[in-house]
């Protein structure tokens, strides 16, 4: 019971912490874009009259107090109203609507790949502890981790696309034929690039969190008890060894979707990042404005679930 | 240090003294374009070829790795400072600027830092010095935890309690006695603050949110390239294996660092 409200005070300490970041990371842009010399783009544009001027200051909002317009932006935000994008007179909250299914399938199946393969590969570099296998695998995850995510981007192209002609080098699915296995067949590059930013961190985390597992006395008890090694690894070990690993991908989050900007830029996918580079390069600041606090969101409300997890895997802290 | 530390500190040891003497000695200037001699191969007058303007890839390589090196060197300076004065102020003062400035650090974490990079440029225009300041602003996070996590450590060890009982002013106390412990533990994030503060500059650069043309960049000489790949593949390959080189020498150089210097580690 004490172990549950206590799980219940930590769960709501990160929902608190998870909306202030949300607000924070809005608040910043917002005043950002706002307080910089010349201001909102569209009114610096020279080819509106001085009465357009006027009238599209008046229609922005531009002649209230800042604090009062972020107040007014942060309303509207609520209620799923992101402002007008500059750029194609659009709602900010349909263009992004748009690209977020192609970010979230993109950063989605990077993940599930670095999982799906971090965790077996760290465990069994933790079993082959010291092992040339072992060797091997950690310089493989040291250059991963040191790799340009668009570089390696470009590399994959040049060998999959260019030399070997086996996959698609850009874009979400063919011009003629939109099937599944043609939308998993334009994942697949892009897919790997982006799983560089996360598969290597969590190989070295499941390594180590392993290795201090398998010298735990309960390891040896269940061993020595005659469970099977197979046994030993799977329902000892690697449960114990996933708590830390589990947290370490909650942490990830943020920065595979900031790698997804490189990799959508690389393989003309698509999604948000690309989109945010549109924005940035067209100085459209309500839609880039809009697009940092989605994507703020989507990284809270992914850690919120890796924490939910976190108290699920962990027996100790299962909420009664 | 291990023996993989030594051989990464030779590495780097080796392109500095590259991209400093290098430019002295291989004068084709970086900026000369002869676009009749784009895109050609490796020659004797152009060793490693000429990009599709018809500039030397050697010259560049070595003059943008100053650059790049440069603008990794000095974020990391950036965000060491950052992360020190926030870590050492929370940790040494405790209590409601604690828990604001740690609870801060931890929301820093959380936001997708690329995205609000490309805001603040945005906003306030590519230049080298504005490039080091925001990767700088977006990476002392780490910093300031290590920072934080050793100044609570020495606060209540017993020469900095007998500093204390001898009148030594708060200011000197932290500055004298106690975050000169955090030494090694700095030495560590800075190194590895370099390999992610030059990956954050290529990859802006090859955005072109970065170091901009005609000043050559590591990652900016990979913009262009991407368009080539088919005709020119070297030219994608040069750049990104020396980013890559050096960031994993610098990994190597911190994980070395970390076996030496943190007795806990030491086997």
């Amino acid at each position: 019971m004490v172990v549950g409200q206590e799980v219940a005070r930590f769960l709501f300490q990160r929902i608190a912490l998870g909306a202030l970041v949300i607000v924070f990371a809005s608040a910043l842009t917002f005043f950002f874009v706002n307080l910089a010399p010349g201001g909102p783009a569209s009114v610096m544009r020279f080819d509106v009259t001085a009465e357009q001027r006027e009238a599209l200051i008046k229609r922005m909002g531009l002649d209230k107090p800042v604090t009062q317009r972020y107040v007014d932006w942060a309303t509207g935000a609520l209620r799923g109203d992101l402002g007008t994008s500059l750029l194609t007179d659009e709602p900010v909250a349909q263009r992004i609507g748009e690209r977020l299914p192609n970010t979230l399938t993109l950063a989605g199946a990077a993940l599930v790949l670095s999982i799906g393969i971090g965790i077996p590969v760290g465990l069994i570099q933790a079993l082959r502890r010291g092992s040339a296998l072992d060797h091997f695998l950690s310089l493989f995850s040291a250059v991963g981790l040191a790799v340009p995510v668009f570089w390696l981007g470009i590399v994959l192209i040049l060998i999959f696309a260019v030399s070997l002609h086996l996959l698609p080098s850009a874009g979400v699915t063919g011009i003629a034929d939109d099937t599944i296995a043609e939308r998993l067949r334009h994942l697949a590059l892009p897919t790997i690039a982006l799983a560089t930013t996360t598969l290597p961190t969590i190989v070295r985390f499941m390594r180590s969190a392993a290795l201090e597992v398998l010298h735990e006395d309960y390891i040896r008890t269940a061993a020595s008890k005659g469970l099977a090694p197979r046994v030993v690894v799977t329902r000892h070990a690697l449960r114990n060894a996933l708590i830390p690993v589990v947290s370490a991908i909650g942490a990830l989050v943020p920065r595979l979707l900031g790698g997804t900007v490189v990799t959508e830029s690389v393989f003309s996918w698509p999604g948000m990042g690309r989109l945010a580079l549109d924005a940035a390069q067209g100085r459209d600041y309500p839609l880039i404005t809009g697009l940092t606090v989605v994507v703020a969101t989507i990284a809270v409300v992914t850690t919120l679930l890796v924490d939910l997890a976190y108290t699920r895997i962990d027996p100790r802290l299962r909420v009664a | 240090m291990t023996r993989l530390g030594f051989a990464a500190l030779a590495t780097l040891g080796a392109i500095a003294l590259l991209v400093i003497v290098g430019p002295l000695l291989w004068t084709i200037p970086p900026e000369a374009t002869s676009p009749a001699q784009g895109l050609a191969g490796p020659g004797a007058v152009h060793p490693l070829g000429t990009d599709e303007l018809g500039r030397d890839v050697l010259s560049r390589l070595l003059h943008g790795g100053r650059v790049t090196l440069l603008v990794g060197i000095a974020a990391m300076l950036a965000s060491l400072l950052i992360g020190i004065v926030v870590g050492a102020i929370a940790g040494f003062n405790g209590g409601w600027l604690d828990a604001v400035l740690m609870r801060f650090t931890d929301g820093m974490l959380a936001v997708p830092a690329f995205f609000v990079i490309l805001v603040v440029i945005t906003v306030v225009g590519t230049s080298v010095g504005t490039l080091v300041l925001v990767i700088g602003a977006l990476s002392w996070m780490p910093v300031a935890r290590v920072v934080y996590g050793e100044t609570l450590r020495w606060k209540t060890a017993e020469f900095v309690v007998a500093a204390v009982s001898l009148g030594v002013p708060p200011p000197r106390l932290l500055l004298r006695h106690i975050l000169p412990q955090a030494i090694p533990s700095l030495v560590v994030s800075a190194t590895l603050g370099v390999a992610f503060a030059i990956l954050t500059e290529s990859a802006l650069s090859y955005l072109a949110f970065g170091v901009q043309p005609p000043l050559p960049s590591w990652g900016n000489m990979l913009q262009r390239a991407q368009q080539y790949v088919f005709t020119a593949p070297a030219l994608a390959l040069y750049p990104g294996l020396a980013i890559t080189a050096v960031v994993l020498a610098f990994n190597f150089l911190g994980d070395g660092l970390r076996d030496a210097l943190d007795p806990r580690r030491r086997r």
